[in-house]
């Protein structure tokens, strides 16, 4: 058992931790909305936001002031406790999932690893059912705010994320047959080193998507699904439902909803930053004390390709049909992962015999 | 961990409670939500991770969203007590006094003498739980995943009227 000092130290280093990482969060959050009005501007050959600040710099700043000064309007036939609490669970759910994702390789500062708020040994299944719960956020709003838009797309994106969680977990399954662990940490650990053809190193890495190419690409497209981002946008899909779950929501509790969706964007991509793209891997020089902090970066620069690319899809395709949506899920997506995970198991199963 | 423990346990008791005495079914399917997380919190404490995640994915996370969307389709509002709601009380209460002494007696009779706990402790690894499902327990386990099978197939001849 640890002293009761020891454990004090730990709860205020977890602490610290949890504030420095949710300050830098909610931070990037905010310039990835800017990013992201930007970027689509610019596919569209638009401007994007230009008034506040150089090239809009400071516009998330505003955006902030605005939905704090916004009038909160509650319908008057709404559920008020449940119609207060699916915002919040929406906000928490999104966030707590990042507390398991490593951001650089192992870096201790007085026995406390300082670039993981807690390293899990089942830490791939606690982003799943952080994942799984996520569902009741939006659909909760959808009910809650007792008006016809909102309970379909309540009712949408809960039959679309329970449809494409499955493919998702399925996803895993096999990088994780693949690395015999439940842990980040050591999966991306086991990813680093280069390929070998016979006896000559090559240059390419040694990362699971080369290992799982189609367990990747399985994984990727249920997690733009999970994230109700484009083309797979369907429960807040404005041509026919208004908004979705949100449009009785107003002020901050919208603004909670917004956060929430693009913490989940960030949480698949450091998801599919660690599992399939080695990490914090990468080319590492200089004097020693620059390698964790070159870790980080090059964790994060992966994430913000996967962040980019999110963006770019949306500037590119259009949304998807509802029943092809869910025929895409369930008879393409599904069996694809199914198949997967027979072909790692039969090769697994040669290699070790 | 004690004290975690009553918190933890105490949650989950108040919201098994709140299952029950709710009037809106949406509350009530909240409240059973809270209970199954809770417990998973207990599984953590004695330090079963997978399991406690595994509850957490399996009746949280894919179980109980299919009770919120069912209530949500239903659009299941408050309750109102109907005539023979009033027979229930006097029928329950006998069959409940019956089960809260069986329950207690059976505890009783579980529980350890002396105060150090004679359990050993349980490697409940992923590696340990899978070997024991389908090594041990494997005939059990196919049963049981053709059983899911007929209930589909139950649900889908039951709802489409031609095939």
């Amino acid at each position: 058992m640890a002293t009761s000092s020891e454990a004090i130290s730990l709860l205020l280093v977890t602490l610290a931790k949890v504030a420095v990482v949710l300050f830098i969060l909610l931070t990037a959050i905010a310039y990835l909305v800017w990013v992201e009005r930007k970027v689509v501007a610019h596919i569209q050959s638009r401007w994007g936001p230009y008034l506040v600040a150089p090239h809009g710099l400071l516009q998330p700043l505003a955006d902030g002031l605005k939905f704090l000064f916004k009038e909160d309007i509650v319908p008057t036939e709404a559920d008020r406790l449940v119609y207060w609490l699916a915002p919040f669970l929406a906000f928490t759910l999104a966030f707590l999932s990042i507390s398991v994702i490593p951001f650089g390789e192992s870096f201790q500062w007085r026995g406390h690893e300082l670039f993981q708020i807690t390293d899990l040994n089942v830490g791939v299944l606690f982003v799943l059912a952080v994942t799984s719960l996520g569902v009741y956020g939006i659909v909760l709003a959808g009910w809650a705010s007792n008006s016809k838009y909102p309970l379909f797309g309540g009712l949408r994106s809960s039959a679309q994320m329970i449809s494409y969680e499955l493919s998702l977990g399925l996803a895993l399954v096999g990088v994780v047959m693949v690395s015999g662990t439940l842990s980040l940490r050591r999966i991306v650990e086991l990813q680093s080193g280069v390929w070998h053809a016979g006896s000559h190193s090559t240059f390419l890495p040694h990362w699971n998507v080369l290992v799982q190419p189609v367990g990747f690409l399985v994984y990727f497209t249920s997690a733009i699904a999970e994230t109700n981002r484009v083309p797979f946008d369907l429960p807040e899909g404005e041509t026919e439902l208004v908004a979705g779950f949100h449009t009785e929501y107003s002020s901050f509790k919208f603004a909670l909803f917004f956060i929430a969706e693009y913490a989940n964007m960030v949480t698949v991509s450091c998801l599919a930053t660690l599992l399939f793209f080695g990490g914090w891997l990468g080319p590492v020089f200089g004097p020693s004390w620059l390698h964790p902090l070159l870790s980080v970066f090059w964790f994060c620069l992966k994430v913000f390709c996967f962040l980019f690319f999110y963006i770019w899809m949306r500037g590119t395709l259009p949304r998807f049909r509802y029943d092809q949506l869910m025929a895409f899920g369930w008879k393409f997506l599904l069996p694809v992962g199914l198949l997967n995970i027979l072909v790692t198991s039969f090769l697994l199963a040669w290699q070790s015999s | 961990m004690a004290a975690l423990f009553y918190i933890v346990a105490g949650v989950a008791v108040l919201a098994a409670l709140s299952v029950v005495l709710q009037r809106t079914p949406v509350y009530s399917a909240l409240s059973l939500i809270v209970v199954l997380c809770s417990l998973a919190v207990l599984y953590l404490l004695i330090g079963a991770e997978f399991l406690a995640v595994i509850q957490v994915i399996v009746y949280a996370g894919a179980i109980m969203v299919l009770f919120v969307l069912v209530i949500m389709l239903l659009n299941a509002r408050r309750e109102t007590p109907g005539d023979r709601s009033r027979l229930a009380p006097l029928l329950g209460a006998p069959l409940l006094a019956v089960f809260l002494a069986e329950f207690f007696f059976v505890i009783v009779k579980q529980l350890p003498r002396g105060s150090e706990s004679s359990a050993a402790p349980l490697d409940s690894g992923p590696a340990a739980i899978g070997g024991l499902l389908f090594r041990n327990y494997v005939l059990p386990f196919e049963v049981t995943s053709v059983l899911i099978l007929v209930a589909i197939l139950g649900a889908v001849v039951l709802a489409k009227k031609e095939l």
